[in-house]
């Protein structure tokens, strides 16, 4: 038997598919970079097509596909393909003030919404039902909506202590609407009843975009004789998830583009704690990374104009890319962007012999690049210096907030316009350039850590044991969760121990985030 | 003057600035108000001149613990009992509900109450701003008694608090709302038409609804043009440099450094927080202090930055806004001075101070 001792890693982005091929060693054994299309499969044939005829690469080799892609985060901004849903909140009396999916985006709405309903039920913050669950007004609603209704959303209070009431409501589902997809919120997200509402509904709707996700790697794997192989799709925290949960929740790949780029970064370098700049065509996103986990926002974001709990990677985000346009100002100052040339730089950057004044011929100008071979006119050089200053400025300033602590850190510098990037800047104790810098989110998809993340509220009152049994608990969950989604149970590791003491309440309580990580199991 | 949906954002918006940091967030509140009105039409908003002496008043709120508020958002049938049973116990309706405190998530909450009975919400409220306790309140300051205190649960469980006073209340109050799962509505301290003019902060409403509009109409140098026209202060724009946060008997405290930019550089504040900033320090010197309203704004998006989002990093303008006099005589800062808040120090308010330093470093 052939050992399967290989990995690809494919990220399909908006511009480009990149796929790479990892074995044994730190650098890829196969890369290419092929162009995105527009129904996603044949652009991961041909990137496959590509690695697989590299040498020392074969088929029957490969173990694992993962793959990388913001398939779904575009179906929500595009409205497409969504699926209708019918949102069941189980949280009368206590939360009726607000109708689900009040205040969304019209056309979102128009095209999600199938309908929806508060019932009694949910639980108290104890986990102590507090009203009790009415089965039977699900059922009436299930008799108004079946027929239109694609899938259903199930969001009961106070889910993430106790989902008791999720899984009756869902039983009640399946009784009156059979086989219908279902999503219950506890699988979803965490405390933040109308945030979590949202974000279950969300991954309803996505649910054929998740099938057809699914079917194209399913028909590109085959066509490359790959079916032996295991994939798996990259989530917002940087780590995989299986084709089944990908199918359950596929909201969660939402995010995973930035997780990636962070990922590949601390792979390529070995940096565990360090800064990131992944410099694109349009944009820069600085990120952060934690024992070589991308650090996660402290708060959850707007998805589609829906604001939801889900935590993404921390970035900052400025208009300066290999592909930004400089112009000059009234005040003869530079104009950086926020336009950008984007894929077109090849052939419109002035270095390309195009008429477009980029950031590109500005680094070229400069010497931190070397590309094109058309000189910079002498009369823009002034301009372009100075536009190169202001992107530097724009830059130091993005990596200034991102620190969370006083100190200097490494900036690892990655994507396919990080020659912009100078070799040092305020607050940065050196800049790192990794080989392969250009494909590091395929790389970071292809890396092969799974997660497992518990976020649950925990007594710790004498009675339940006290703080150190609650952590001990929430620790063994979490490493459970990794190990049951194909995490190695010997090399699991606790990456991450949020604590936050709450409030008034008649027993001490913590909620406690943490997550465990570590590499799949050898198939 | 109404509140519907066109001027409900922009109130909001005015009392998370009042909330001085805390009373929590009015994202959720807003969005309840937002429905409410929108079922049952824009709610009236009355001057306190407009009341007849016999008119009886309502103050209305929340209490308990805002992690609670994260699952359960409420439910607008508890305004309806909240002025059932008040009634019921006075032998008299309700001409009015008031916002016991305008800054914060309480500011929201009313106007869903009002909404689903059909009253008007009073122009006024016991704080002008946001404050930890039931006793700092003008009501009290003014003698108007804590009770009948009125205490509802989403399920329609009540409350009657009889013959107590407002720290008694305090107490009470918060046991029975940890009791009912974390958080309850009150409605307490009820007064009159007559004693409305004296025992509130008149014009509060108003004053948040301008604070927003200003905000809103104000697209250029914000912050700095937005002081100018509320006779605020912005007491400096720079960094966050330190979050030292940590949960004592329910209360948030800690302390925050903000490190100066721009013309502001080299310059270090700190400020103390107990769920609402409390006090400024530059150099071992206050800069400012309760009962003056100190608000960390993102100085990009001047949105409101609440004590529970503070990290660091954060790119802040820390201003000021005067507080209403009420709470600048003895006996206000007897209730809510910096010494009512455990430090050593009298009350001079803000603009005086700020006037000081500039004379001094001249």
């Amino acid at each position: 038997m052939t050992t399967t001792d290989l990995r690809i890693g494919i990220d399909v982005g908006g511009t480009n598919t990149d796929a790479v091929v990892l074995g044994d060693t730190q650098a890829p054994i196969a890369r290419t970079k092929v162009s995105t299309s527009s129904d996603i499969t044949t652009g991961i044939v041909t990137a496959l097509t590509e690695v697989l005829s590299a040498p020392g690469v074969s088929a029957a080799r490969v173990g694992h596909v993962m793959i990388g892609t913001t398939h779904a985060t575009n179906a929500l901004l595009q409205r497409r393909d969504l699926q209708r849903v019918a949102a069941i909140r189980i949280g009368a009396p206590a939360s009726t003030a607000i109708r689900p999916m009040f205040g969304w985006p019209e056309d979102l709405y128009r095209k999600v919404s199938a309908g929806a309903c508060i019932v009694r039920g949910g639980v108290e913050l104890n986990g102590e039902d507090g009203a009790p669950f009415d089965a039977e007004a699900v059922a009436r609603f299930c008799g108004e909506v079946a027929g239109t209704a694609e899938a259903v959303a199930i969001t009961s209070v106070f889910a993430p202590v106790s989902a008791a009431h999720e899984h009756l409501a869902r039983e009640v589902v399946r009784r009156e609407l059979g086989d219908i997809p279902v999503t219950l919120s506890h699988e979803i997200g965490s405390l933040g009843l109308l945030e979590r509402e949202n974000a279950t509904i969300l991954n309803a709707a996505l649910g054929r975009v998740a099938t057809q996700i699914v079917q194209a790697i399913d028909e590109a794997l085959s066509a490359h004789d790959l079916a032996h192989a295991v994939p798996f799709f990259a989530q917002n925290d940087g780590t995989l998830m299986t084709l089944e949960s990908t199918e359950r929740t596929p909201v969660l790949t939402i995010g995973s583009g930035p997780a990636n780029s962070l990922r590949g970064a601390a792979y390529l370098t070995g940096e565990a704690n360090a800064l990131v700049a992944d410099v694109g065509g349009t944009s820069t996103d600085v990120g952060a990374l934690t024992l070589t986990f991308p650090r996660e926002s402290a708060f959850g974001v707007e998805v589609g104009g829906v604001r939801t709990n889900f935590r993404m990677p921390d970035l900052v985000s400025i208009a300066i890319g290999g592909g930004t346009i400089v112009q000059a100002g009234e005040d003869g100052a530079p104009q950086v962007g926020p336009r950008s040339v984007g894929y077109e730089l090849s052939r419109r950057g002035l270095v390309f012999g195009g008429d477009v004044t980029t950031l590109s011929d500005a680094a070229v100008l400069d010497g931190r690049a070397s590309m094109g071979d058309t000189d910079v006119p002498d009369s823009l050089r002034p301009l372009l210096r100075a536009a190169l200053e202001e992107a530097d400025r724009q830059v130091a300033e993005a990596i200034d907030r991102i620190k969370v602590t006083r100190g200097d850190l490494p900036l690892i510098a990655v994507g396919g316009g990080s020659v912009l990037i100078p070799d040092t800047l305020p607050g940065v104790t050196e800049v790192i350039r990794p080989e392969h810098y250009d494909v590091a989110n395929a790389i970071g998809a292809a890396i092969g850590t799974v997660s497992g993340q518990v976020d649950r509220i925990y007594p710790v009152g004498s009675a339940a044991g006290g703080r150190a049994k609650a952590i001990e608990a929430a620790r063994q969950s979490a490493v459970e969760n990794a190990v049951s989604s194909g995490a190695d149970p010997k090399a699991v590791e606790i990456v991450e121990i949020d604590e936050i003491p709450l409030s008034y309440l008649r027993e001490p309580a913590i909620r406690l985030r943490v997550k465990a990580a570590g590499p799949l199991s050898k198939v | 003057m109404f509140m519907d949906e066109t001027t409900l954002p922009d109130y909001a918006r005015g009392a998370a600035i009042l909330g001085a940091g805390g009373g929590g967030s009015t994202r959720v509140g807003l969005l309840a108000a937002l429905q409410a009105v929108e079922e049952f039409g824009p709610v009236e908003v009355i001057s306190v001149d407009d009341l007849p002496d016999d008119a009886l008043v309502l103050p209305a709120a929340g209490l308990g613990s805002p992690d609670i508020t994260l699952e359960k958002l409420g439910n607008p049938e508890q305004g309806v009992w909240m002025r059932t049973a008040m009634e019921k116990e006075l032998g008299r309706p309700a001409h009015a509900l008031m916002a016991s405190e305008v800054g914060g998530s309480n500011a929201l909450t009313p106007i869903v109450w009002a909404a689903h009975t059909g009253l008007p919400l009073l122009d006024a409220d016991g704080m002008g701003r946001a404050f930890p306790e039931v006793q700092m309140v003008t009501m009290h300051l003014k003698g108007i008694p804590a009770t009948p205190t009125a205490l509802v649960d989403e399920r329609g469980h009540q409350m009657i608090f009889r013959d107590m006073d407002a720290r008694w209340l305090e107490r009470s109050a918060r046991a029975v709302a940890v009791a009912f799962g974390g958080f309850a509505c009150t409605v307490d301290h009820p007064f009159t038409g007559a004693q409305a003019r004296d025992c509130t902060i008149p014009g509060s409403v108003s004053r948040a609804l301008h604070i927003g509009r200003v905000i809103s109409e104000t697209t250029h140098d914000r912050v700095a043009t937005v002081m100018d026209r509320l006779g605020g202060h912005v007491l400096i724009t720079g960094k966050i440099s330190d979050v030292e946060r940590r949960t004592v008997d329910g209360f948030v405290r800690g302390n925050v450094l903000i490190d100066g930019v721009g013309e502001d550089r080299g310059r270090l504040v700190r400020v103390e927080i107990q769920n609402e900033n409390l006090a400024v320090l530059e150099d071992g010197r206050v800069l400012a202090s309760v009962p003056d309203i100190m608000t960390m704004l993102d100085s990009q998006t001047s949105d409101v930055i609440f004590t529970e989002e503070l990290r660091y990093g954060q790119r802040v303008t820390l201003v000021a806004l005067p507080s209403p006099d009420v709470w600048r005589t003895d006996a206000g800062l007897e209730l809510v001075g910096p010494r009512a808040f455990g430090y050593d120090f009298d009350y001079t308010p803000v603009e005086e101070l700020l006037a000081q330093r500039e004379g001094g470093s001249a």
